[in-house]
């Protein structure tokens, strides 16, 4: 579904982001990133939708190249769903506006539809009576289940997912995990930026680890948390996972 | 000091014939409102252009822009109606020189092309100010739903970059009121331009400024009023500005 190969990302002449990164997310698979903060995981998965130019390489989702001039950027972006460390949510519009949007202005979504779509994404994130509210009135865990609902509304054949839990305080975080590990179950395609391990051991097929722009480890759930071979990832491991 | 107070005076015929010295005034005062208003509609749209060309990734528009707003900030505004009213005339071919000049109520024309242009200097670095206060993940989530950038900027940046600077927009509507009076330089009879034929005709220097002063206060006064309710109207609520 997502495959990326050797993509090389430079901010400037001598300031190397990402070093000939190679990996892919099949179908249906959870791929969890981690890595210590600046390694460049975030970068990595914003270059997978194009939010973030990168120099070298190649990225194809669903067999279209995301870094072809001639692929329709807006097109293949409203197919993937996207959820941000900082929700983004729309402040000006009301939560189902917020869903509402892109379903009419991208998707071409007649109102009533879109709304119904958007009323049924609620309902399973469990914020239906929040609908008419505004992004600013809500909690951190419920906009960020906002957020979650405002990308499935789009019919996303893969999501991404930016450190979803790292802006929340901690007894919001699990109501934000819930969501991720029943929509992984359902089978739904996706690529995780966190530190959340535990999410991790649940639902992840593959564990990604990444240091200093680089992919260090790639594995299996159970061969990373087993003995990952890098002894970087073991340091890592071994501190967050040692509280 | 021998001055001779008569606050009669604006109730007494004045000698061109148009009714009363007040009537005089009335008219000069609805020639401000009408220039400012031109003016302040060419300020905003010229200016939200320009203001957005200064946060497009583009190159190109971004030096477009910059050299917009430094033209028109950079010079007095006398200078540039003066540069438009008797200068542009002259370095244009001479046909539409000669256009120009006989164009019916110039001053009018180029008085809120002139102060329009040299606000929207002013509108557009405040847009830009406002938009780029805006978090980079707010033009990241439009863009990862799939909107276009013009869609991200109509839908989702300008409307709440347009919210956060609403109070010195205000300042700047009520400068674009004030600045017509510099059209008297150029034969406008708007408000100021009144007030002082008044001055010539009837001597009563006092009485005559200290009513446009009182004019000027009250249309400005209930530019603020205006401007106030649509604050409170658009706020949003939850939101740090709404309530």
């Amino acid at each position: 579904m997502i495959e990326i190969s050797h993509v090389d990302k430079w901010y400037s002449p001598t300031f190397q982001v990402l070093t000939d990164c190679t990996t892919s997310v099949a179908k249906g698979e959870v791929v969890v990133v981690c890595g210590p903060s600046g390694s460049g995981k975030s970068t990595l998965i914003k270059c997978v939708n194009a939010l973030e130019p990168f120099q070298k390489g190649d990225i194809s989702i669903d067999g279209i190249k995301v870094n072809d001039p001639k692929t329709d950027l807006p097109k293949l972006r409203s197919r993937v769903g996207m959820v941000f460390q900082h929700f983004e949510l729309f402040p000006h519009l009301k939560i189902i506006d917020n869903l509402c949007l892109a379903q009419e202005k991208v998707l071409g979504r007649a109102h009533d539809k879109a709304v119904t779509k958007g009323m049924q994404l609620l309902e399973r994130v469990g914020l239906k009576e929040h609908a008419q509210k505004f992004p600013a009135q809500l909690s951190g865990g419920q906009q960020q289940r906002v957020a979650i609902a405002r990308a499935l509304a789009m019919d996303p054949i893969a999501m991404l997912f930016d450190e979803p839990t790292s802006a929340l305080d901690p007894e919001m975080i699990s109501e934000v995990l819930d969501v991720m590990v029943d929509l992984a179950r359902e089978g739904m395609t996706m690529m995780v930026v966190t530190h959340e391990m535990g999410f991790a051991r649940k639902v992840a097929n593959r564990v990604i680890f990444m240091d200093r722009g680089e992919i260090v480890e790639d594995a299996a759930k159970d061969d990373f948390f087993g003995k990952p071979r890098s002894d970087r990832a073991q340091k890592f491991l071994s501190k967050i996972l040692s509280h | 000091m021998n001055y001779n107070w008569n606050w009669g005076i604006f109730f007494q015929p004045n000698p061109m014939g148009t009714g009363t010295y007040l009537d005089m005034l009335l008219a000069g005062l609805a020639l401000t409102l009408k220039t400012a208003a031109l003016a302040w509609v060419i300020a905003l749209i010229t200016g939200s252009i320009v203001g957005v060309m200064r946060t497009l990734p583009s190159k190109g528009a971004y030096w477009f822009g910059f050299a917009y707003v430094e033209f028109f900030r950079n010079m007095p505004l006398l200078v540039q109606l003066f540069l438009w009213f008797f200068v542009l005339p002259e370095i244009l071919p001479k046909a539409a020189g000669l256009w120009l000049k006989q164009l019916p109520n110039a001053p009018f024309w180029t008085a809120a092309i002139g102060v329009g242009l040299f606000m929207s200097a002013r509108v557009a670095v405040q847009l830009q100010a406002g938009i780029g206060s805006l978090p980079r993940g707010q033009k990241m989530a439009a863009t990862a739903l799939g909107l276009t950038t013009v869609q991200g900027y109509r839908y989702v940046l300008l409307p709440m970059a347009f919210r956060i600077i609403l109070p010195p927009l205000t300042s700047e509507f009520l400068n674009t009121i004030k600045n017509t009076a510099v059209a008297i330089t150029i034969g406008l009879l708007e408000l100021t331009g009144q007030a002082r034929s008044m001055q010539e005709f009837s001597f009563q220097v006092f009485e005559a400024f200290t009513a446009a002063t009182i004019l000027y206060l009250l249309v400005n006064a209930v530019v603020v009023t205006a401007m106030r309710f649509l604050e409170r109207w658009v706020a949003i609520p939850g939101y740090i500005t709404g309530k």
